[in-house]
């Protein structure tokens, strides 16, 4: 199966957006931010997290990992990488649109 | 020193199984042989109380279910609550008796997702599996009503002897019909469904190629569709870990009230449930006896009681291993560690050609 699975590419340009169905919620009990899906639940780390919240189908890519960039100094390129990697494993799980 | 106290897990999914009653009558059913009634059903205000009580207690995603969730004529009302509490709403559906303007209203509702099941890819077939003329017309209807509505859908296919050898068709129909997701749900033998047993098993060849198939659909439709499929129970090396461990993942409250910790629960004999007309949830999935009764590992028995898997499938299915071996501590005789493992590779060779004992 391993074999065949490629990611999505991610363009900078997109505008991602979680679909209806895909919610990401503060939840105090699981003690975090979780990515609420259909009939699925994945546990979403801070840096997930401060992806997602900028998922809006409004700000590109490229501004997303800016705005990440100089928010948390980071070296952009690093952002972007991380940034793209998440963003197309979730697409293709239908957990985001691009 | 004491030794600190195990901590209670944090319960993420509530099975509300709104209403018994449905209009198909599927042999696969996994429902009770003893349904409730209609006039034991928990009312609107009750069902909205054990949303607010499971949000508080951690639950994230509600599946609204039953029996077929629509029987209910609050609905719409009861999806309100559910999303008003916080938490994710699923809606579980044969689709038959859920009107197109029920459908709206629970989107307008803001319901999260929906889940349709379909007996088979063609019609006649589907339509004789749930012993209901003009059924899978029906869900394909609704299934492209919840497409132009934005929400995503799920397509969930029981499969069995007469329709194991079309599951690549099942996946190709739920790509058609626009659901993000499908499930091949391998029958699983509680309830009513063993009524049937014998005439729903497949082949062992049957198994290993639809197996082999849904592996070749995962490759070819990947980042297109999200399939589900788990190994048939009877077909299993290891058991499944049956609703992600007894009391630790999810609860189950039957329409009258019971929690349970899984739908089959009651099966069981000798569990005391208690109800959320007398409890709070919270009180329940702390202190009732039937969630004690298999949480963690110390009720086991060996072999799994030394198992390093455990902790990963705790043993298996309680259900399962009290119907097949009569002891609801056993391991769960799918595993092949099992030492009654022989009574399900004997009871995976009963095949016979009969009608469907059907749910009416």
């Amino acid at each position: 199966m391993s074999d065949v699975e490629k990611t999505q590419t991610v363009s900078e340009e997109a505008r991602p957006r979680l679909p209806r169905g895909v919610r990401l919620v503060h939840n105090e009990a699981q003690g975090g931010f979780v990515l609420l899906a259909p009939e699925r639940v994945f546990k979403a780390d801070a840096i997930a997290a401060e992806i997602l919240k900028r998922c809006t189908g409004e700000a590109t890519v490229a501004a997303i990992v800016d705005d990440l960039a100089k928010g948390f100094s980071a070296p952009r390129e690093r952002v972007l990488t991380d940034v793209t990697k998440l963003l197309g494993s979730l697409a293709d799980k239908r957990l985001l649109e691009l | 020193m004491l030794a600190p106290a195990e901590k209670l897990p944090t319960p993420l999914g509530l099975l509300a199984e709104l209403t018994h009653r449905c209009p198909l009558g599927c042999p696969y059913c996994s429902n009770p042989l003893k349904l409730d009634p209609r006039a034991d059903e928990l009312d609107t205000a009750t069902w909205a109380r054990v949303f607010r009580e499971a949000a508080a207690l951690g639950v994230l995603q509600v599946h609204l279910s039953g029996g077929e969730p629509a029987a209910r004529r609050d609905l719409v009302e009861i999806t309100t609550a559910a999303r008003a509490a916080g938490l994710y709403a699923n809606l579980i559906t044969s689709a038959v008796g859920l009107t197109g303007k029920t459908l709206d209203a629970l989107a307008d509702a803001g319901l999260d997702h929906v889940q349709i099941s379909i007996q088979d890819s063609i019609e006649a077939s589907a339509d004789r599996i749930a012993g209901y003329d003009g059924a899978f017309a029906r869900k394909r209807a609704l299934a492209a009503q919840v497409v132009r509505l934005k929400l995503p859908l799920t397509v969930n296919a029981v499969v069995h002897r007469a329709n194991i050898e079309r599951v690549g068709d099942l996946v190709e129909m739920a790509l058609a019909l626009g659901a993000g997701r499908v499930e091949i749900a391998h029958v699983q033998y509680y309830g009513w469904a063993l009524e049937n047993r014998a005439t729903l098993m497949p082949t062992p060849e049957q198994v290993k190629r639809a197996v082999g198939e849904v592996e070749k659909l995962r490759a070819k439709h990947h980042g297109r569709i999200v399939i589900d499929a788990v190994v048939p129970d009877y077909y299993a090396k290891y058991p499944k870990p049956c609703v992600g461990g007894w009391g630790r993942r999810s609860l189950n409250v039957t329409p009258a009230g019971r929690v349970l910790p899984c739908h089959a629960a009651e099966s069981i004999p000798g569990l005391e449930f208690w109800s959320v007309r007398d409890h709070s949830l919270a009180d329940i999935w702390a202190s009732s006896p039937a969630f004690r009764a298999f949480r963690g590992t110390d009720w086991m028995q060996q072999p799994c009681a030394s198992c390093p898997r455990r902790h990963e499938d705790f043993g298996g299915c309680r259900c399962q291993a009290f119907a097949l071996t009569g002891d609801a501590r056993a391991t769960d005789p799918v595993c092949h560690l099992s030492p009654k493992h022989a009574i399900v590779e004997e009871l995976a060779g009963v095949r016979k050609e009969a009608e469907y004992v059907y749910r009416r």
